[in-house]
């Protein structure tokens, strides 16, 4: 006989076929035990009996495929999460964007934008803002709405500036943004040049010529099939000699794309394309 | 329940064989870096067992507690890296910032998915995900700490059964973390600090 635990993840095989089937988003190449917390978390809160009957309920009622993609993009993102690496991005990357008269970036699973607006304040600090251009994707709109308001809590922003000092930021990080009770916006110049779109890694496209593109902790839910597919995807996205910047915990060692890249930094995990000949 | 010096859990191992226990997790908060320093280093090298290990800490862009323990101890300690195989002879430990999860597949995985019990990393996701691949092959052990995480962690392993074992809480640092794990579930055993290392080789070790 079955045990329920092997019933467990057959009923969750069968929820994402129905998904994908259904919506078209694959989440089957996503690393499950994550998976399997947050399906088992939406079961619970909605009140079911099991994941089947979710999947009943999922396959008919589009509202509740909308939460579930919600359930799923829910991180712990932050403004200038590792805060050496973007004192790298600052101190040895700019100096190769500033050759460029047109400069694209790419931070793909942006969710709520901390990290696209953390990139326009180093850039704009480095007189590099007017000429650039960044893309800030992800796949859940209810994400994206949160990221192109600029508006998060002020109870943050100490965290935020702490981290944005340690980055080596040139002044106060409250240079920009407005408080307005508990919530702070940030400065709209810095929004004018981020263009927050939706786009799927699992079945979308090569997005532009990016000079540089953030992947930071996006692979890390993928099984290493989605892993080297999503980075050939990247790959691709690239200009000649493009950088891309992986998750802390995150590495080319092991994948497909291990050799058309080098290591830019080691231990803030910087690609850089290798040129192709 | 059992105050129990290192006598072997008859009652959850039948066949007494080292073989039936196949991961221990531990989950650590305030008070962890001794709590841990007293188990770990006394563990001999061909423990049989893989060891995951969740302490809570602050986001740190280097890892102390590793190095720290991997120069004490016998076994090898590392930070768990994503998609790592989880092997014997190896102590792996949360990296801070990262949730750390079991797959079914017996690999690692990471994610930065929301706190659980304001923590990241969150010993209940190690738990359930652990239980949920180990199943009653998996040994779950809560010390010192100041909070209540790990306790439903615990009652996943018990209800899938595996075996659950709690540190005395009078032998705590921190007793609000091991008396939260007794009171959220039947606790197969209570062990003082001391004779935690001992306890663990009599049960995966003899013969």
């Amino acid at each position: 006989m079955i045990k329920p635990l092997d019933l467990q993840n057959f009923e969750i095989d069968h929820l994402l076929e129905a998904i994908f089937i259904r919506y078209g988003y694959d989440f089957r190449d996503y690393a499950r035990a994550s998976l399997e917390r947050k399906i088992l978390n939406r079961v619970k809160s909605s009140k079911m009996a099991s994941i089947s009957e979710l999947t009943a309920k999922i396959l008919y009622e589009p509202e509740l495929f909308t939460l579930f993609l919600k359930d799923m993009s829910v991180t712990v993102t932050e403004m200038f999460r590792d805060p050496y690496v973007f004192k790298h991005i600052k101190h040895s990357i700019f100096q190769h964007l500033k050759t460029y008269s047109r400069v694209n970036i790419w931070h793909v699973g942006c969710a709520t934008g901390e990290e696209a607006y953390s990139m326009a304040v180093f850039l704009k600090e480095e007189g590099l803002l007017k000429r650039t251009r960044i893309y800030a994707t992800d796949y859940n709109n209810y994400s994206l709405d949160i990221a192109k308001k600029g508006s998060y809590p002020l109870s943050k922003m100490a965290h935020y500036g702490d981290n944005y000092t340690l980055a080596e930021g040139k002044h106060e990080l409250s240079d920009y943004y407005h408080v307005n009770q508990d919530i702070v916006t940030f400065d709209p110049s810095l929004k004018e040049h981020i263009t927050f779109a939706n786009h799927n890694l699992m079945k979308d496209q090569v997005f532009a010529q990016m000079h540089l593109i953030l992947c930071r902790n996006v692979m890390i839910y993928f099984n290493p099939t989605l892993q080297n597919k999503v980075l050939t995807l990247l790959r691709k996205s690239l200009v000649h000699r493009g950088f891309l910047i992986l998750g802390d915990k995150e590495s080319l060692e092991f994948t497909d794309e291990r050799n058309t890249f080098e290591q830019f930094a080691e231990n803030e995990h910087i690609y850089r394309l290798i040129a192709q000949l | 329940m059992n105050t129990s010096t290192a006598s072997l859990p008859s009652y959850k191992s039948p066949s007494h064989t080292s073989h039936r226990y196949k991961a221990l997790v531990i989950g650590v908060s305030a008070g962890g870096l001794q709590a841990l320093a007293s188990i770990i280093p006394l563990l001999p090298a061909d423990f049989p067992l893989p060891i995951i290990i969740v302490q809570h800490r602050k986001m740190l862009p280097y890892d102390y507690l590793a190095p720290y323990l991997d120069e004490l101890s016998k076994l090898s300690v590392i930070s768990a890296a994503l998609h790592a195989p989880i092997l014997p002879g190896y102590v792996y430990i949360a990296p801070s910032g990262y949730h750390l999860l079991v797959e079914r597949s017996e690999t690692l995985s990471l994610s930065i998915d929301a706190k659980v019990n304001f923590s990241i990393p969150s010993i209940d996701v190690l738990f359930e995900s652990a239980a949920i691949c180990y199943q009653e092959h998996l040994i779950g052990l809560i010390l010192t700490g100041a909070n209540s995480d790990g306790s439903l962690g615990l009652q996943s392993i018990n209800l899938s059964h595996g075996l659950s074992l709690v540190q005395q809480p009078e032998t705590a640092e921190f007793p609000a973390m091991p008396l939260a794990a007794i009171e959220a579930s039947q606790i197969d055993y209570i062990i003082p600090l001391s004779e935690i290392a001992s306890f663990l080789i009599t049960l995966v070790m003899s013969k």
